[in-house]
């Protein structure tokens, strides 16, 4: 699983951050940053609920071939 | 498509009227008034029964659209094909009558009435001030003026106090007007100018004088910045317009009255209530007092329980629209009731209880879509920390009057209580 971050239309709204600051992050502006883009174990769920989570639609996530 | 309807309401049976793309309109007039802060109007579940999406008249007396379904409530607010721009003809307020509207449609817009690149624009430029580091860094602050407004009730003689006048609206106040930089001295005026402004029955004159004195006050407040510029929002975000050629005076006038009144009224009416919530159910109050770290899934329950800004998102379509077999026609208003959608039970079991433990932070009590609170991260701040302190520094608070006589703001667009008599 990956996670992409679509810095233009972010708002800055921090719920990814408030979710798992060990994935994501913001940068001074307020833009997301994504910490790592490969989460796994309970930071992959985390990142999943910051994706549902995400007002503007900024992440989402890409399931990878070859996954179980 | 023709769709018909009939919502039964105490008192009427209501018949719908109907057309091709007219939808159906109810006898009940919406918003409904809440009775109580522990109970969704009864026309709330009745028209979410009936269908997520409703044309309804408004007690404005204008048809909308009326959203009280929680994934549709998302969907729309969420959709760039609904336009926020308040200065559009078929804008479905809910309290402002023509006379007013009309007044208010000269004034410039803030972010809040803002659409598309525009919005993005406005909304880029602030999105610094409130990144969940740079809140994270004023949690001492915040901790040290609850603190002090705790010690003021705790040296009363009485033991009573009431909460509003007390904690629930100097605490926000004061974070606001120092994080903006409005001098101490001047937060009274705006806390008695912020309320009314917020209620469907203030007059309008009423409403156009408080505009016109705020307007002042902040653009004096703006020319002494950016003569002698301070640490703070907005002597930050006058350098920001002067460094990029942008300065722009009406803007900066129409941003810090966006903040301050959404500072003052939101987190402080939260307060107010979620103290009550916590009271009303002594048992989960004694989760959170035993373990902070229960706090925060608490706050996002109070949240999504009360949703105290419940019908602030409306919108306008600027095309036709489908959503799933209703056709919404270019120019049509729609209502997304928060209210509706934060208790809508496909997606919260047993949604009239209040449950610390529900975990859930997909309500839209800050809205959704790209108008989504920006100081939502201050505001849960501001309420944990409220929360835990002040229950564990006067464990024995209960409410002084009983529920039955505590005014609650019933005709407010932002749900919450007039006063709150405390002791302890």
């Amino acid at each position: 699983m990956r996670i992409e971050a679509n810095t233009d239309v972010c708002i800055g709204a921090g719920q990814c951050v408030m979710t798992d600051p060990t994935v994501f992050d913001q940068h001074d502006d307020g833009i997301v940053m994504l910490v790592t883009k490969h989460p796994e174990g309970e930071a992959a769920q985390r990142a999943r609920d910051a994706v549902e989570l995400c007002p503007s639609g900024a992440l989402s996530l890409i399931e990878e071939s070859g996954e179980v | 498509m023709t769709e018909t309807a009939s919502i039964t309401t105490p008192g009427t049976s209501s018949t719908a009227t109907s057309g091709p793309g007219s939808g159906e309109v109810t006898d009940t007039e919406f918003p409904v008034e809440r009775g109580c802060p522990f109970s969704t109007p009864a026309e709330y579940e009745q028209i979410r029964e009936h269908s997520p999406l409703t044309k309804v008249r408004l007690t404005t007396g204008r048809e909308a659209w009326w959203i009280a379904g929680h994934e549709l409530a998302r969907a729309v607010l969420a959709d760039r094909r609904f336009s926020s721009d308040r200065r559009r003809d078929n804008f479905p307020f809910v309290s402002t009558d023509p006379e007013t509207r009309k007044q208010l449609q000269d004034q410039p817009t803030s972010m809040l009435g803002m659409d598309g690149a525009e919005h993005a624009q406005t909304r880029r430029a602030l999105m610094g001030e409130f990144t969940v580091r740079r809140m994270a860094g004023l949690r001492p602050r915040i901790q040290q003026i609850v603190d002090q407004h705790i010690d003021e009730m705790l040296s009363s003689e009485q033991r009573s106090a009431d909460l509003v006048e007390a904690l629930s609206l100097p605490v926000p106040s004061l974070v606001i007007c120092e994080l903006l930089g409005v001098p101490y001295a001047d937060h009274d005026f705006f806390q008695a100018r912020s309320g009314p402004l917020v209620r469907h029955h203030t007059p309008s004159k009423v409403r156009v004088r408080i505009q016109e004195e705020l307007n002042t006050y902040l653009g004096g407040l703006i020319d002494r910045k950016v003569a002698d510029p301070t640490d703070d929002l907005l002597s930050r975000q006058i350098a920001k317009q002067h460094a990029a050629g942008t300065f722009d005076r009406t803007s900066l006038v129409s941003m810090a009255f966006l903040l301050l009144i959404a500072g003052h009224e939101t987190t402080a009416n939260m307060i107010s209530l979620g103290v009550v919530g916590l009271l009303q159910h002594p048992d989960q109050l004694a989760m959170i007092k035993d373990d902070p770290e229960k706090t925060p899934p608490a706050v996002e329950e109070l949240l999504r329980y009360f949703t105290i800004t419940d019908t602030v998102t409306a919108r306008v379509a600027t095309e036709d629209v489908q959503l799933g077999d209703t056709t919404i026609t270019a120019g049509d208003g729609v209502v997304i009731s928060g209210l509706a959608a934060d208790h809508d039970p496909t997606v919260f079991t047993d949604p009239n209880q209040i449950d610390l433990e529900r975990g859930a932070r997909h309500h839209v009590a800050f809205g959704f879509g790209p108008h989504q609170c920006i100081g939502q991260t201050l505001a849960r701040l501001e309420l944990q920390i409220v929360f835990d302190t002040l229950f564990r520094r006067i464990p024995t608070l209960r409410l002084a009057a009983p529920l039955d006589d505590i005014p609650f703001k019933s005709d407010a667009i932002i749900y919450g209580a007039e006063e709150l008599p405390v002791a302890w």
